[in-house]
């Protein structure tokens, strides 16, 4: 397919159809709000179900409804908006349902403002809702790849039966770049009828399906929260993924940056090259699962001085990093939060003074 | 002799964790007879409360989903909306629906979402210990209210069926009771045609029922039903506040 000139968040939505996603609620909050805007238009076209809900709180619990009828169900939203989803959330991971959630997020806390941030790392890893549950967080850095996970969302979701999150930022959700929507991304959806509130009819059964979070007896609640751990076990041994750049040779330093900041840190990567400098970087794509042993190996290569974590937020994912390194590198923080991005010279800038200090 | 009373298919065989003297299991029964009676059980999903409902999943023999607090219309509006052939129905009681939950079943409503709910109004939080509701009557005790609901700070009963009634969207809008046999039969009816109006696609169709709690308002189940009818009903009254054209 030729590729096309897209808005990310258009790109998004048109993602989630692609991938076999007919169904989309959503409250409109910048800058996100797009994705609605072009579902709205795009969903009656594939006979598909469109609806924008009174509030975050009420659409976190459509997507429940709908995603405990086995139907593959997405919502998109920004930080405050998450924040307000995140009760849901919980629930979705407890009762075990697919459904995926996009953040597009801004800086924060609070009502913070409406540019970039990657503030939401600690909210999208670490939990967000109340309980033991995490979401498979992936991180596009730039439209293609907020196509492409998007698409991959869906039939990880099922897999895991869980919730899945996209965490992009503004910009990628703001920018224009030229996309193509890879058919072999599209997976036929699972059969769930083994849990599913699809009805009896639908199912040829006798036996009803109860979707659920509530066990009061603590050995079966703490059996469902064996049987979550057991699937991030799985997660953490199947579906990492990272990029690394510039790591087949010697480096003096390495980055851990991802998303929007990572298209910043390869431009400095590549300018510091040319003026004769090696620095490497190691990309998550999931955040959780976090590619932990990717960064240890990286981190641990002899000519490596410096290990930095370059973000967009104010020190989240250098926590990470630190547990990656096992003690045995120092790792330092370079980033801001406000809604400006470095650009490559003050990334290089750092770097250069860094490896100088 | 031909069995002439049984358990309709719609109810599960489980006993049911109500106090005695409580009304739910009569509602449970209207509903499911309802359902065995319009033969839709096998295209039924229900949605639980939180609240002493919280497991009616274990007493219908339907497929069914359990919410958060307050958010059951908002679920039942995600099931409805990806699958229309299904037949939905939320239970909610008074802090649930009344309380919490409150934006979720006005907006919900507004929408003319085509599912059904039932709401259980004994006037009190039942299932945290008896805690003040929305609901509760001025005066009437509850462990948050000692002394009685004091109206000066927590204002008047909410009426949800007089407010939802306001909306100018369509919709099917009734009370009834289940505090005497000839209350239950009007609830019987009310329940039908709310599924009815569900089945032609016509509107959200709301019930509400006058229910008692006697463990929480420290009453005998037979003093209970007689202060319901003489507080709740003349505050609370009964009937048909709406009905699509």
């Amino acid at each position: 397919m030729a590729k096309v000139l897209m808005k990310g968040n258009e790109a998004i939505g048109e993602a989630a159809i692609r991938a076999g996603c007919l169904n989309y609620f959503a409250y409109p909050i910048t800058p996100q709000s797009e994705v609605a805007e072009y579902l709205v238009k795009r969903m009656p076209e594939v006979n598909g179900v469109f609806l924008q809900g009174e509030s975050e709180v009420a659409v976190g619990y459509m997507i429940f409804g709908a995603a405990a009828c086995g139907e593959r169900v997405m919502t998109t939203s920004s930080s405050p908006g998450v924040s307000l989803m995140s009760e849901a959330i919980s629930y979705i991971a407890g009762a075990r349902c697919p459904a995926v959630f996009v953040n597009i997020v801004r800086g924060g806390p609070g009502l913070g403002g409406i540019l970039p941030s990657q503030g939401d790392y600690f909210q999208a890893t670490k939990g967000g809702g109340h309980g033991d549950y995490h979401l498979l967080v992936m991180a596009p850095d730039g439209v293609q790849e907020a196509v492409e996970m998007t698409m991959m969302a869906f039939p990880l979701a099922e897999k895991y039966r869980g919730p899945v999150m996209i965490l992009g930022d503004g910009l990628i959700g703001q920018m224009m770049e030229p996309v193509e929507f890879p058919d072999n991304l599209y997976v036929p959806p699972t059969n769930k009828d083994d849990w599913a509130t699809n009805g009896m009819d639908r199912r040829g059964s006798t036996k009803k399906n109860i979707v659920k979070s509530l066990y009061l007896d603590p050995k079966v609640l703490n059996q469902n929260n064996l049987t979550l751990k057991a699937q991030y076990d799985q997660m953490k041994r199947e579906e990492i993924r990272f990029e690394a750049y510039n790591t087949d040779g010697d480096y003096q330093a390495l980055i851990v940056s991802y998303g929007t900041m990572s298209r910043v840190c390869k431009t400095a990567i590549d300018n510091m090259k040319a003026q004769g400098l090696e620095i490497g970087m190691i990309r998550p794509k999931t955040l959780f699962p976090f590619p932990e042993k990717a960064i240890h190996d990286a981190a641990a290569k002899e000519s490596c001085k410096k290990v930095v974590s370059i973000e967009m937020s104010m020190g989240q994912m250098i926590e990470d990093v630190e547990r990656s390194l096992k003690g045995k590198r120092e790792v330092t923080w370079f980033g801001q939060c406000g809604g400006d991005i470095y650009t490559p010279e003050e990334v290089a800038e750092h770097v250069m003074s860094l490896i100088a200090s | 002799m031909g069995k002439i009373f049984s358990r309709p298919e719609a109810l599960s065989d489980n006993h049911t964790h109500y106090c005695p003297g409580c009304t739910h299991g009569i509602a449970h029964r209207l509903i499911a007879e309802v359902i065995d009676e319009l033969g839709i059980r096998g295209r039924t999903v229900g949605v639980a409360p939180v609240g002493c409902a919280v497991m009616a999943y274990n007493y219908f023999s339907c497929d069914f989903q359990e919410a958060a607090h307050g958010r059951a219309p908002a679920m039942a509006t995600g099931i409805k909306r990806v699958r229309p052939d299904l037949m939905v129905f939320t239970y909610q009681g008074d802090g649930d629906l009344a309380s919490i939950g409150m934006g979720e079943i006005i907006h919900a409503a507004n929408r003319g979402e085509k599912f059904t709910t039932i709401f259980i109004n004994n006037a009190i939080y039942g299932m945290t210990g008896g805690q003040m509701a929305p609901t509760t009557m001025p005066g009437q005790r509850a462990t948050t209210a000692p002394t009685g609901r004091n109206v000066e700070e927590t204002g008047m009963p909410i009426r949800m069926c007089e407010l939802l009634s306001t909306l100018a969207t369509p919709g099917y809008i009734a009370r009834q009771a289940l505090l005497r046999p000839k209350y239950v039969n009007k609830a019987k009816k009310a329940i039908l045609q709310a599924f009815e109006y569900q089945m032609a696609n016509k509107c959200f169709s709301f019930v509400e029922l006058i229910n008692t709690c006697p463990t929480n308002w420290g009453m005998t189940p037979l003093n209970a039903l007689k202060w319901a009818e003489d507080n709740l009903i003349p505050y609370y009254p009964l009937g048909e506040f709406k009905k699509p054209e």
